[in-house]
């Protein structure tokens, strides 16, 4: 053990003394004040003991009740209630000096040494411990022992002596009649440990030490803070005087005479000496409502991007579109009792509705059901063909003669060859796990009717991905290393070529697809796989006629895909294969960004459970949209899987939203109306302002951690905060745009100010120069009670309690197979096909 | 005289306050004192014998004895004053702390607890049961970020509000398991 003290403390008085009566072995190291020992502590502490096991203790009697405990005494109930009477009522006197509206106690020893030792004050000092002194001495009065607590010394003597010590030897210091409290003083001070102590500590008789310890104490919590280093983590950024006055200086310019803002002509196709960006989202799948995840996995986040790549001035095109072919379709059809196209049309309308109410702004939101989809892929299709990149294969599969159909693996059930498990599936064994091809299967049975179904060759045709390697790796190589690519999506596309590539099958035994345009194929279409992500060619086909300007050009096109990770794969290795391939000069992708999946309240997404939010029940919930956006971007799924949580979202609506940005723009804007006539004040930037202007240009979060500070001077101050206010807005257009344009429309603030002050390098201007006119301020947001949160917990949480479920670790977007009853037919069939990896990986949101 | 009656009411606020955190405290263990009540602030105990004790760490080193769970006293000397630092660390530095002092006591608990589970030794103390009561309503209201930004106090207090039967009325507080904000910054 090790005991770290300094001269003048009467806190290293109490562990000497401690030290001393045990005589428990230890190093004694005498350091000066400021010297930090227990690193954790944000301010130096001494004494301090360092113990064998190293555990670190930095509180005196914590210390002492130590070196009692190895010097053989044990701690009594009396001792301890003395000892934490000494820290809490005679150290910081919590009970006394309570004040109604103060938030800080005084540290009552300290201060009463202050005046006492360093002002010369005894009576003062007198008065302010008067009441623990007389609670001593009644206390002791009470006694008939000789100390404290027993008929002999026990820790607490040694603590509260040492903690009394300098005022009790002055023997000038008045505070009443204390009898009982001398005596028992004169009577531990003479023991010889104490002597030594106080002799050790407190050295010389002017007890210059003990000025010296107090002038570097501060005497209360107050004091302690301003004596604290500078927190160095929340640092702003530092500065030059040149920095902070150009920055004023272009803003006090204000903007630009005649920068337009930049409008939309339909069709946007690129142009020379642009920057122009190619945005595409993944395919919803038609069948389904998307839910929240879905929405920020995707269409949010690439909506976000292009808003903002927008403001940025750039020429960008922003498409997307329902994934409509394939089984899960034709089973929706069945169980609705339509034809796949009223299916598809039916839930197209669902999806761009809600998108819609999102604000989700594409340029284009198409559907893969068209004329240029069949188009494309059979051209595509063609290509690779004639280039010997596809082959021919005999495949066997089950069909049932009932249904009239192959069957998807999902589709039957039979005795495990392995394990002889009678129900498992078409590709794998839940008994044993093993995976399994349908056709071994013993007494296979179709899921639909019941009825066995035979065994039948069929002819399809494969993509040779082997083939194709050398080309892809050649791209991928480029692609990463100059693009925006996320680790996940790296990693994903990384282990898929390492594990080494296959032929994929890239037809189906369907009727709801593109036909394969052979005659030998004429009963087949193409599998989703190989023409969803056609679907974003063909929906800028959909767009415009001059399609290939974007998608045959990618010496002027830079192009961004948004998904989530489980359809990375697709996006990064298979169908740049089908376009290398193809030879035809298409644009690949440069910029890869995939989230991670998005859980609702720690357990998954599940529409068959009723679990979660989905996107057509988000408008019922009454929050705006704008609420809704901000939120899923606050939690976006960027490292790691993440949580919707409907407590914390009413909590960041609250906090984030009403109080700071909402009252922060609404008294911004309340200041211009009220005192100044609703036109904006004379603004004569003084060296703060001008420091406050260069640190928003530099970094708008730092701004907001200041603007408490700032409030001096009425006029300045309040025309700078309406300005930031019209920046905020700016800022706030990708994520809120109607919250965005609401702030603008209530400062009468000219169009073109988001665009200028995001062009270029970015630059903070006066957007509202003296005597702009503002218009009507009102609230931006209203609070989310909890009542109302607790209310819409419910509704969303489904039926089964949430413990059942665990946090999910298979993707959040796909719905859950787990159910307690017996599934119907018709449950069966959404199940199956939403958890066929092959349908919804390509179709991604299922 | 206002004054002082405002500081009266203030006092008393205070007491029930304690009394009620006390008494939550205590449940914990398999008694209930009933013979507990509070002058001023501090709660008191009082016993058969007619002696009383005073303040809410010594109440409560005294019951968990009683209940014939010294354990959660600590294990070792050692581990028993290190204990009884974090109670003194509760009632005198994070009782009643400033706004700003807030910020300082979050920071060291979270340095402190860089590479630790409980606040002494490998086990659930009297300290990680006390602390966690004390420091409940500044967590509640941390935000995300902040809460990422004292990682570890959150990981621990995540922990122990999860530990059967010590959160009593206090609100469970929902910590999210992954990072909102990248490392390094804010």
């Amino acid at each position: 053990m090790k005991l770290f003290v300094t001269e003048g403390s009467p806190q290293c008085v109490k562990v000497l003394a401690a030290l001393e009566h045990t005589g428990v072995k230890c190093d004694v190291q005498l350091l000066s004040q400021e010297e930090s020992i227990v690193s954790f502590l944000s301010r130096p502490v001494l004494p301090a003991a360092l113990l064998p096991s190293g555990h670190e203790l930095f509180s005196a009697n914590a210390i002492c009740q130590y070196l009692f405990e190895v010097g053989g005494k044990e701690i009594t109930d009396a001792s301890r209630q003395l000892l934490e009477w000494e820290a809490t009522e005679l150290q910081v006197m919590i009970r006394i000096t309570v004040f109604p509206y103060c938030d800080h106690f005084p540290l009552v020893l300290l201060q009463a040494l202050h005046v006492a030792v360093l002002q010369g004050k005894r009576s003062e000092a007198g008065m302010l411990l008067k009441n623990p002194l007389s609670w001593l001495e009644q206390h002791l009065s009470g006694k008939n022992t000789s100390f404290l607590t027993a008929e002999t010394v026990e820790v607490a003597d040694i603590v509260l002596w040492a903690a009394l010590y300098c005022i009790l030897s002055d023997a000038a210091f008045e505070a009443g009649e204390l009898r009982s409290v001398r005596s028992w003083f004169e009577r531990v001070s003479q023991l010889p440990a104490c002597a030594k102590a106080a002799q050790k500590i407190l050295p010389g008789k002017e007890s210059n030490a003990l000025k010296n310890f107090l002038q570097k104490q501060p005497a209360s919590h107050a004091q302690r803070k301003e004596n604290l280093p500078s927190q160095t983590e929340d640092t702003e950024h530092v500065m030059t005087e040149e920095e902070i006055e150009e920055a004023a200086q272009a803003w006090s310019k204000g903007l630009p005479e005649c920068h337009e803002p930049i409008e939309r002509h339909h069709p946007v196709l690129p142009k020379e000496g642009k920057r122009n960006v190619l945005v595409t989202s993944a395919l919803p799948y038609v069948n389904n409502v998307p839910h929240l995840g879905n929405i920020i996995g995707c269409v949010l986040s690439a909506d976000v991007f292009s808003r903002y790549g927008r403001l940025r001035g750039w020429n960008l095109l922003y498409v997307c579109g329902t994934d409509e072919y394939g089984t899960a379709t034709e089973n929706k059809a069945l169980e609705e009792g339509l034809t796949p196209r009223q299916i598809c049309d039916k839930y197209y309308a669902v999806h761009n509705a809600i998108y819609k109410w999102f604000q989700i702004d594409f340029d284009f939101f198409g559907r893969t059901t068209t004329q240029q989809q069949t188009e494309i892929s059979q051209n595509i299709f063609f290509r690779l063909y004639e280039r010997g990149f596809l082959n021919e294969d005999i495949v066997e599969q089950l069909r049932c003669e009932n249904c009239q159909r192959f069957l998807a693996d999902r589709f039957v059930e039979g005795v495990c060859p392995n394990c002889k498990y009678p129900e498992a599936r078409g590709d794998q064994c839940d008994k044993c796990g093993r995976l399994i091809n349908a056709v071994e299967l013993k007494d296979p049975l179709c899921k639909v009717c019941g009825q066995t179904p035979v065994i039948r060759t069929s002819k399809h045709l494969f993509l040779d991905l082997p083939k194709l390697e050398a080309d892809l790796e050649k791209w991928l190589e480029k692609s990463v290393n100059t693009g925006d690519w996320t680790t996940n999506a790296k990693q994903i596309t990384r282990s898929w070529i390492r594990d080494g590539l296959k032929p994929r099958c890239i037809t189906r035994d369907l009727k709801w697809g593109t036909p394969v345009p052979l005659p030998e194929y004429s009963e087949k279409v193409f599998y989703v796989w190989f023409d969803a992500p056609i679907g974003y060619l063909s929906i800028t086909a959909n767009y415009t006629s001059e399609w290939e300007k974007w998608w045959k050009n990618p010496q002027q096109v830079e192009l961004y895909n948004f998904m989530a990770k489980d359809n990375v794969p697709f996006h990064s290795v298979v169908f740049p294969c089908s376009l290398l391939g193809a030879q035809d000069n298409y644009t690949l992708v440069n910029h890869l960004i995939a989230t991670e999946y998005l859980n609702y309240e720690d357990t998954k997404f599940s529409k068959s459970r009723g679990v979660g939010v989905f996107g057509d029940m988000a408008k019922d919930t009454g929050i705006p949209s704008d609420v809704w956006r901000f939120y899923l971007t606050y939690v976006r799924p960027e490292g790691q899987d993440s949580s919707f949580s409907w407590v914390d979202l009413a909590l960041k609506n609250n906090s984030e939203l009403l109080n700071n940005l909402g009252n922060f723009i609404n008294r911004a804007g309340m200041f211009v109306s009220k005192f100044f006539n609703g036109c904006v004040p004379e603004i004569v930037l003084q060296d703060e302002d001008k420091r406050l202007i260069a640190q928003v240009s530099w970094e708008l979060k730092q701004y907001i951690q200041l603007m408490d500070k700032v409030r001096k001077r009425a006029g300045t101050v309040t025309g700078v905060s309406v300005n930031v206010a019209c920046l905020l807005s700016a800022v706030l257009e990708p994520y809120m745009p109607t919250v965005s344009q609401t702030i603008r429309a209530q400062l009468q603030a000219p169009d073109n100010c988001a665009s200028a002050m995001l062009g270029a390098e970015g630059c903070f201007l006066r957007s509202l120069p003296t005597g702009h006119r503002i218009g009507m301020v009102q609230p931006l947001f209203q609070k989310l009670e909890s009542e109302q949160i607790e209310i819409l917990k419910k509704k969303f949480g489904g039926q089964q309690p949430e413990e059942e479920t665990p946090t999910g670790k298979g993707p959040s977007n796909k719905t859950s197979t787990t159910e307690s009853k017996p599934p119907t037919a018709a449950d069966l069939k959404a199940s199956v096909s939403a958890a066929d990896p092959r349908e919804s990986q390509t179709a991604g949101y299922s | 005289m206002k004054e002082e009656r405002q500081k009266r009411e203030h006092l008393a606020k205070q007491g029930q306050r304690a009394l009620k955190e006390a008494n939550e405290a205590f449940k914990a263990l398999p008694m209930t004192p009933s013979d507990l009540h509070s002058t001023a602030h501090v709660p008191v105990l009082q016993n058969s014998n007619g002696s009383t004790l005073a303040g809410l760490a010594t109440i409560s080193s005294h019951l968990v004895n009683k209940a014939k769970k010294k354990e959660l006293l600590g294990d070792s000397a050692e581990q028993r004053a290190v204990v009884q630092q974090w109670l003194e660390y509760r009632l005198t530095r994070l009782d009643y702390c400033s706004k700003d002092e807030v910020k300082f006591i979050l920071k060291e608990l979270n340095q402190f607890l860089v590479d630790k589970v409980y606040l002494a030794g490998n086990k659930l103390t009297l300290a990680d049961m006390l602390m966690y009561h004390g420091i409940h309503h500044i967590i509640m209201e941390l935000a995300v970020q902040q809460k990422e930004k004292y990682f570890n106090v959150t990981r621990w207090f995540d922990h122990i509000q999860h530990y059967p039967g010590l959160r009593h009325h206090l609100t469970p507080v929902i910590v999210l398991r992954n990072r909102v904000y990248p490392r390094g910054q804010h």
